[in-house]
């Protein structure tokens, strides 16, 4: 299984084909529904976003809380296609990698490959075994959506599965 | 009359909120095991492998199977010889939910206004309670944590008497097609056809209480289950919806009369975390 450090460079992007496992190390950063929602705001006023969409390898995921003496709860992926309507504006501001579940539609697939970017899905409702990949937990903004904070979480060897590669092709298009 | 104490609900409410995050119900591990063992799709098999892992971390660390814990839906049926005494059912209920989502560090999904300001009731209440009378002396309850990746994939639909068994099958087709890449295969399907528009809907759900391989006591209904399960495991959309041939764990239908115009007809789908505990309480 390849492995690879976060956060994807062109070249790792190009190489990655779509139904392949891959195991990712570095740092990925949770945003869902209402923290796509603000990003998007503060893109339309103009403001500084308090991550960099560039280097950014964005989780969708909202974390269940975290128990005493542990990392982090419960951490599998939401489904993506509810932040297809963000996707755009994100690609454009650099936005490469993103992990989720299911499928994308049909102008994010069109706009992913412009910008040569991948979507990998993880396995839903199997939150407490990627929450054994996290090793680190780092309040980023939006404290107050709760487990729709921004966080950056720091993980090792995180199996993913490339649903959409840098080509446009998709694995739910079998 | 015989004076129950509304307590004894809040009990059991904490009580199942309380497991069904952290273990299948042993109906629908048993299925997932046996699925892995047959499953012809080697990522479709260690997608099901990775399930029966991930619940067994979750119990050992005490993290829930997936961090969408639900919102909490019960279901009561009273016995007419009771008389309900203690504190309001829905203030029990809400009690209940409230103290377990915060004891076992469960997500609080659960926002207040559902279009305008989208603001988190941080206790993952209200509860959606349903509430039935019967004959005697007992209270039935389930418990159901729904998670809401599958919820958004369900649907109603008012057919015409005329669509028939045929149409009725189609719009299952169309919504499990539409479902499979989303709703974290595998799935259980609860199907609720007749009454009203709502009354099917709330029939579909509770159909999805039913256990993994016990088919309606209607024979035509059974026959009809029976032949949509194989149908929809057929259709390769397999664990995760990236093919294979474990799509539905279950399919169960609840039916209800209706009206000489209509034949309504809901689909409610669960991903694989099916959560419901059944209790009697006496």
């Amino acid at each position: 299984m390849k492995q690879f450090k976060l956060p994807l460079s062109d070249d790792d992007r190009k190489i990655l084909r779509a139904g392949e496992t891959v195991l990712l190390s570095g740092t990925i950063t949770t945003a869902r529904d209402a923290a796509h929602s603000r990003l998007n705001d503060m893109l339309k006023s103009n403001q500084l976003l308090p991550i960099d969409l560039a280097t950014s390898t964005i989780y969708y995921a909202g974390p269940s809380p975290t128990p005493k003496n542990s990392v982090i709860g419960s951490v599998g992926p939401t489904t993506a296609g509810r932040m297809d309507d963000y996707m755009p504006v994100f690609l454009k501001m650099g936005l490469k990698v993103t992990i989720g579940k299911g499928k994308r539609s049909p102008e994010v697939k069109a706009a992913m490959k412009e910008h040569e970017a991948v979507y990998f899905t993880a396995v839903g409702g199997a939150g407490a075994y990627y929450a054994g990949c996290v090793k680190k937990v780092t309040l980023i903004a939006f404290e107050d959506l709760q487990s729709e904070a921004i966080r950056e979480l720091e993980v090792v060897d995180f199996p993913v599965i490339v649903a959409i590669d840098t080509l446009g092709t998709d694995l739910y298009e079998r | 009359m015989k004076e129950f104490n509304t307590d004894k609900i809040g009990a059991f409410v904490y009580e199942s909120c309380c497991e069904i995050a952290f273990q299948y119900p042993d109906d629908v591990r048993k299925s997932i095991v046996e699925a892995a063992s047959k499953e012809k799709n080697p990522m479709g098999r260690s997608i099901l492998n990775l399930l029966v892992e991930n619940e067994k971390i979750a119990q050992n660390k005490g993290i829930p199977m997936c961090q969408d814990t639900g919102m909490a839906v019960i279901f009561l049926r009273i016995g007419n010889e009771l008389q309900l005494v203690g504190s309001p059912l829905n203030d029990v209920i809400n009690a209940a939910v409230e103290a377990a989502y915060k004891d076992k560090n469960l997500r609080k999904s659960i926002v207040a206004d559902p279009l305008f300001d989208r603001i988190n009731t941080l206790t993952n209440t209200p509860a959606i309670i349903y509430t039935e009378f019967t004959q005697g002396d007992k209270i039935e309850i389930e418990v159901m944590a729904k998670g809401f990746g599958s919820e958004n994939c369900s649907a109603v639909r008012m057919l015409k008497p005329s669509n028939g068994v045929e149409g009725v099958r189609r719009f299952i087709v169309e919504t499990v097609t539409k479902a499979a890449p989303n709703a974290c295969l595998p799935m259980v399907v609860g199907i609720g056809i007749g009454g009203t528009m709502d009354y099917s809907a709330y029939l579909a759900k509770k159909a999805c209480l039913r256990s993994i391989g016990e088919w309606s006591s209607d024979t035509r209904y059974a026959d009809f289950e029976k032949e949509l399960l194989r149908m929809i495991n057929s259709m390769d959309f397999g664990p995760m919806g990236l093919g294979g041939d474990t799509s539905a764990l279950h399919v169960a239908i609840e039916h209800f009369p209706t009206h000489i115009a209509a034949l309504p007809v809901s689909i409610n789908i669960i991903c694989h975390m099916v959560r419901h505990k059944k209790g009697i309480l006496v």
